[in-house]
């Protein structure tokens, strides 16, 4: 599925390196495509190199195969650090991962939507997906906080809300490591001073960002990844709320201390 | 082993037929179409398996195994009669089965069962009800005939029912839906959306089929064989044009400009995928497929050139 876009050799040879089913055309079980891929991390490559110049710490941390889920704070008014992590898991890892995320249900209803998405490997975001990735040994992005992390104002970009549980009932039936990591700097690239739900809402979105320039294009900000070791929870996932809930928070705990420990380091302390 | 197939003169049925005589089994068939030129030692009786004389050919054969084809899609025939054929005759398979003693009904049914919609997970498992008919009620019948089919699982303890949900079918002798939708030089796809669509070599649903009747497994199943596609990848590598259309204004060009004539509801069929995890059909009777997704393409490729457009 040749596109009419540039694709550098260097991202090409990554992509080659990519450790997945594919088949003779280039194209994975679930649709995904190495064109795709291709043009897509080319086009990435600038932004995640030069223009945000991103750091990833404590990669080694990411175990090279085998399922996975890397487990997050949101920074940044959209799907800015999403994007970055996987870039981060693609010109980072030796080999390259595809970290693959979730995709919110309403998006499929839009035209091309759908299509791009699911040819980068973000299949829409229902227990059935996450499951067979999982069980397919794959690499599995999720943002616990949902979109009511996306909506962090500002001065509240260090902060976590609420955590859901679904993903640890995930990881404990699918008995998959959890690598913590934090996201730093997507709050200074995208400051969102407000949200317009109203707004949103007319354009079938929950919300949309609202900066002092009042679009939400990303300043060049440094953005910073922070992978810990992986965590492991016994279980089946059908276990009591409490119970999940206390794995929850030790998660959530783990990911707070690696944004202090960013937030350290990005004041220049020790 | 005397083995019946009700809708012998399709092009499956033909294909089924050859490869039940290679393998030493006696083959009877019931088409009300003709059924020309068939091949040599199969007994064939043109009338409509829903009469009198079809259940006559069952008690005077007494089959041991039934394989029923003789289920219609949307783009055949018209949907009352279609009713009819696809209820009627399902029902009539199964009771002339438990009255003269068949050991093994095979009903061949459709991976469409599941229906395509935008939050619908990709490879549908067996125990998933059938989601799609809101948007296309023009398959009702053929999903009652697939539910109806699957209640004989335990209404007749007499015999074993094998419910086969099959992905569509690509190759030489173009038969069924898919190939269908590609044979004309322009495809029309909907801008924007690029589903993949699951389909095996007519060779391999045969040839699953034949299993089947080996293995003899026991409920409903999915069966497929490569990995599915994107449309539009099937679209260039079986030598077509893709014409991406904005979704309303496509609905009103079908049937025209040399676009093929489709229900409305057959749309979303080409806006979301329909594919299916046909793991628990491989376990139960060891089948793999042999005929790889791009050997498909292409030997349709060949056996349907693009045709010529002006």
């Amino acid at each position: 599925m040749r596109l009419p876009l540039p694709i550098d050799p260097e991202v090409r040879s990554r992509v080659d390196r990519l450790e997945l089913p594919w088949n003779e055309l280039g194209i994975d079980p679930y649709g995904v495509s190495k064109d795709y891929l291709a043009a897509n991390f080319t086009a990435l490559r600038f932004f995640y190199k030069h223009y945000f110049s991103v750091e990833s710490h404590g990669l080694h941390h990411v175990p090279k195969r085998g399922r996975v889920m890397l487990v997050g704070n949101h920074s940044g008014g959209f799907a800015l650090d999403g994007i970055m992590v996987i870039a981060s898991m693609f010109f980072d890892m030796h080999p390259p991962r595809l970290a693959q995320g979730m995709v919110e249900k309403f998006l499929n209803k839009f035209p091309f939507a759908s299509q791009i998405s699911s040819r980068l490997g973000h299949l829409t975001g229902i227990p059935e997906h996450a499951e067979r990735l999982l069980a397919d040994e794959r690499m599995l992005m999720v943002f616990p906080e949902g979109t009511r992390g996306t909506a962090k104002l500002y001065r509240e970009r260090y902060s976590l809300v609420q955590f859901g549980t679904g993903f640890m009932r995930l990881a404990q039936k699918m008995k998959t490591p959890i690598v913590p990591f934090a996201f730093m700097g997507g709050g200074e690239a995208v400051p969102t001073i407000s949200n317009a739900v109203t707004l949103g809402k007319l354009l079938g979105l929950p919300y949309i960002p609202v900066t002092p320039w009042l679009v939400a294009v990303p300043l060049p900000a440094k953005l910073e990844v922070y992978y810990s070791e992986p965590m492991f929870f016994e279980g089946t996932g059908s276990e009591e709320d409490e119970v999940v809930a206390a794995n929850v928070e030790k998660v959530k705990d783990r990911i707070a201390s690696l944004i202090e420990t960013g937030k350290k380091r990005r004041r220049g302390e020790p | 082993m005397k083995v019946l197939v009700p809708g012998i003169a399709g092009r499956l049925g033909r294909m089924l037929a050859e490869r039940l005589l290679e393998k030493g089994h006696d083959v009877i068939g019931i088409d009300r179409r003709p059924f020309h030129d068939p091949p040599a030692g199969v007994e064939v009786h043109e009338l409509d398996i829903r009469k009198r004389a079809a259940e006559d050919v069952f008690r005077r054969v007494r089959p041991n195994a039934v394989i029923h084809l003789a289920t219609v899609t949307h783009l055949v025939v018209q949907s009352e009669d279609r009713y009819r054929i696809n209820l009627g005759g399902t029902r009539a398979v199964f009771e002339h089965s438990a009255t003269y003693g068949v050991d093994h009904v095979v009903f061949v049914g459709r991976h469409t069962y599941y229906g395509a919609a935008a939050d619908s997970p990709l490879f549908h498992v067996e125990d998933e009800p059938p989601m799609g008919l809101s948007s296309f009620p023009q398959l009702a019948d053929l999903v009652a005939a697939d539910l109806y089919a699957g209640s004989a699982l335990w209404r007749y303890s007499s015999f074993t029912t094998s419910v086969l949900r099959m992905v569509y079918t690509l190759g030489p002798t173009g038969h069924g839906t898919l190939a269908t939708f590609l044979r004309g030089a322009r495809v029309p796809t909907i801008l924007g959306y690029d589903p993949l669509f699951h389909f095996m070599h007519e060779e391999d649903v045969v040839g699953a089929l034949i299993t089947t009747l080996d293995a003899r497994p026991r409920g409903v199943f999915n069966v497929a064989g490569p990995q599915p596609v994107p449309l539009s990848v099937i679209i260039g590598e079986t030598g077509r044009t893709n014409v991406p259309v904005p979704g309303p204004l496509l609905s009103a060009a079908l049937g025209r400009f040399g676009l093929p004539r489709l229900p409305r509801g057959a749309l979303e069929h080409i806006r979301y995928p329909i594919t299916v995890d046909a793991s628990s059909f491989k376990r139960a009777t060891r089948w793999s497929h042999t005929i790889d997704e791009r050997t498909a393409m292409r030997a349709y490729r060949e056996a349907f050139p693009r045709p010529a457009t002006y």
